[in-house]
């Protein structure tokens, strides 16, 4: 394992320790328990966005927390979900008094955390809805696995929804956001190298030379299928491909409903693109791949958009939601319509993305 | 019959056989998880640990609970909340006691076993710690129902415990990460039934081990 550290058990605190020097303008970081959050949190009267996951998918979430996007992120060990003391803390730090959304990743782990530190932070008199993100139309059925994963669109959702609170949108509008730009987005992603965790110092999976993997999420699991290696080209019409034809989706996901004061199921339905769609197209760098790549995967995808009907509106390019030193990228695809242009359009600035100030 | 000293003695001794394991489980973790299972066990266990002199004076249900707050807030990961749940929904079990009869100790795990499910909302044969944990809960409380002495009766929890680990290699995985992996889940033992095989033949071993000084 060759790597910019010090030990390996250092890794996330001492990455927060150069955030925080850093960047003391957009971020303060909190330890023990640990979070990144604004520099001038609470926003009175401003509804709070709190997201986090596993370390290792860097610039996200803790450089995604700034004025327009994230009020907080939680970040855990490498790959592994944050716990609820650190959830909660960042709950209360960041309220401002407007309720707080929890923008939460569909992974067991991610899942379980926030349920537990939400029903907390409600204990403690905060209001707090949340949403997941399942987002991966790698992973077919919902029946059968642990549902769709959370990925590119959860960058997108931050974003959107940050936006929509500094706009002083109340929660409950912000929750319902945030769940139309989930089910308005997909992604599929491939890697060409595994990735190593620096605890575990030899990389998660074996990859040949001459072999890719499609369908991986952003943990350096292993994805669907293992072929041998093709060109940009012909991996980028796959990823496309699979995110643009991809049917309808229907599953039932657990969501707090502050009228009944309990979890209840939900069933929410993805539905398909079709050509006439506005989108945002998302060429996400995997974190290993050199910056002149992604642009060969946008060429592409963008051929094959208008060949499908599907008219590019707003694009991101680029590493934002890695997995540590992984070679590959995602595609993500966001049916647009005028409102969300106009939140997407709204000025950010966090570390990993700044633009209108 | 279990002390509270055998209760310490036996979170003490599990966060030794974790550590002694951490590569193994982490291992286990790579090919269908994402290789850090050994590591977050092993870091949530030496917590408990650290935790314990506070706790000593306190029944054993508070030990429990302390140990289960101490894996929720160290872990992370599935592991945290599912393992912490399960210490705490045991130590809930067994409030106030100072000591467990047979009865006790079937009650303690299969709280503990409940409260893995309800959060985990899993299913027998879905690949997951439950796999391990609810045959050897059943073992336990059929050698405990047969008049068993404690040790035989925990004798026969770990063995089931075991068998209940191996059935996990042929299965499908329908929870927890493994189950994107979909055919390719096949063949590989689960991770956390392993973890949950450890802690109980940890459980048994001290028990024994104390009895027989």
């Amino acid at each position: 394992m060759k790597k910019l550290i010090n030990k390996p058990e250092d890794v996330v605190r001492e990455e927060l320790e150069g955030l925080a020097l850093a960047y003391p303008d957009i971020v303060k970081v909190h330890f023990e328990p640990d979070f990144v959050y604004r520099a001038d949190a609470p926003v009175k009267g401003q509804v709070a966005i709190v997201s986090g996951g596993g370390s290792g998918h860097e610039p996200m979430h803790g450089g995604l927390v700034g004025v327009g996007m994230l009020s907080a992120a939680c970040p855990g060990q490498v790959f592994t979900s944050p716990t609820p003391d650190q959830m909660l803390e960042a709950t209360m730090m960041v309220d401002g008094g407007a309720g707080v959304l929890h923008i939460v990743k569909n992974y067991t782990g991610d899942v379980m955390n926030f349920e537990m530190a939400a029903d907390m932070a409600r204990e403690e008199g905060i209001k707090v809805l949340s949403i997941l993100i399942d987002d991966d139309a790698a992973v077919k059925d919902s029946l059968w696995t642990a549902g769709r994963r959370g990925v590119g669109t959860t960058v997108l959702a931050e974003k959107i929804c940050g936006a929509a609170a500094e706009k002083g949108w109340p929660l409950e509008k912000v929750a319902d956001l945030c769940r139309k730009v989930n089910i308005n987005g997909r992604s599929m992603g491939m890697a060409l190298t595994s990735c190593t965790v620096p605890m575990a110092g030899k990389p998660t999976f074996d990859l040949p030379e001459d072999e890719m993997e499609i369908g991986i999420g952003i943990h350096g699991e292993p994805g669907r299928t293992r072929m041998k290696l093709k060109t940009a080209d012909e991996i980028t019409e796959m990823l496309a491909l699979g995110v643009i034809e991809d049917p309808a989706y229907t599953r039932i996901v657990r969501e707090w409903d502050e009228g009944q004061g309990e979890w209840v199921e939900v069933e929410l339905v993805d539905p398909p693109f079709k050509a006439g769609d506005k989108v945002l197209a998302f060429v996400n760098n995997m974190g290993g791949s050199a910056a002149i790549e992604p642009p060969i995967i946008y060429r592409k995808l963008h051929e094959i958009c208008e060949k499908k009907g599907l008219k590019i509106v707003r694009n991101l390019i680029g590493a934002y939601i890695t997995s540590l030193e992984m070679q590959g990228c995602s595609i993500t695809l966001l049916k647009m319509d005028d409102e969300l242009i106009k939140l997407w359009d709204a000025p950010v600035k966090t570390i990993g993305m700044r633009w209108g100030m | 019959m279990m002390t509270k000293s055998q209760v310490l003695e036996w979170l003490r001794a599990t966060a030794v056989v974790i550590e002694e394991n951490r590569q193994y489980l982490t291992d286990l973790d790579s090919p269908i998880g994402d290789a850090d299972h050994g590591i977050n066990m092993d870091r949530g266990f030496k917590k408990i640990v650290s935790k314990l002199p506070g706790v000593e004076e306190k029944d054993i249900g508070a030990i429990l609970k302390t140990s289960g707050m101490a894996l929720i807030t160290s872990v992370g990961g599935a592991g945290g909340p599912l393992y912490g749940t399960f210490l705490m929904d045991a130590g809930k079990a067994v409030a106030g006691k100072d000591e467990l009869s047979g009865d006790d100790l079937v009650a303690l795990l299969d709280a503990g076993l409940k409260g893995v499910i309800r959060i985990g909302k899993t299913n027998l044969e879905d690949k997951t710690m439950v796999d391990a944990l609810h045959p050897a809960v059943e073992a336990l409380k059929k050698a405990v129902a047969d008049g068993q002495d404690t040790v035989e009766a925990l004798h026969l929890m770990t063995d089931a415990a075991y068998e209940g680990m191996k059935a996990t290699i042929p299965m499908l995985a329908r929870k927890g990460r493994a189950s994107y992996l979909g055919e390719r889940s096949i063949g590989h033992q689960d991770p956390g039934a392993t973890s949950s095989y450890l802690l109980l033949k940890t459980l048994t071993e001290t028990v024994e081990a104390d009895q027989s000084d």
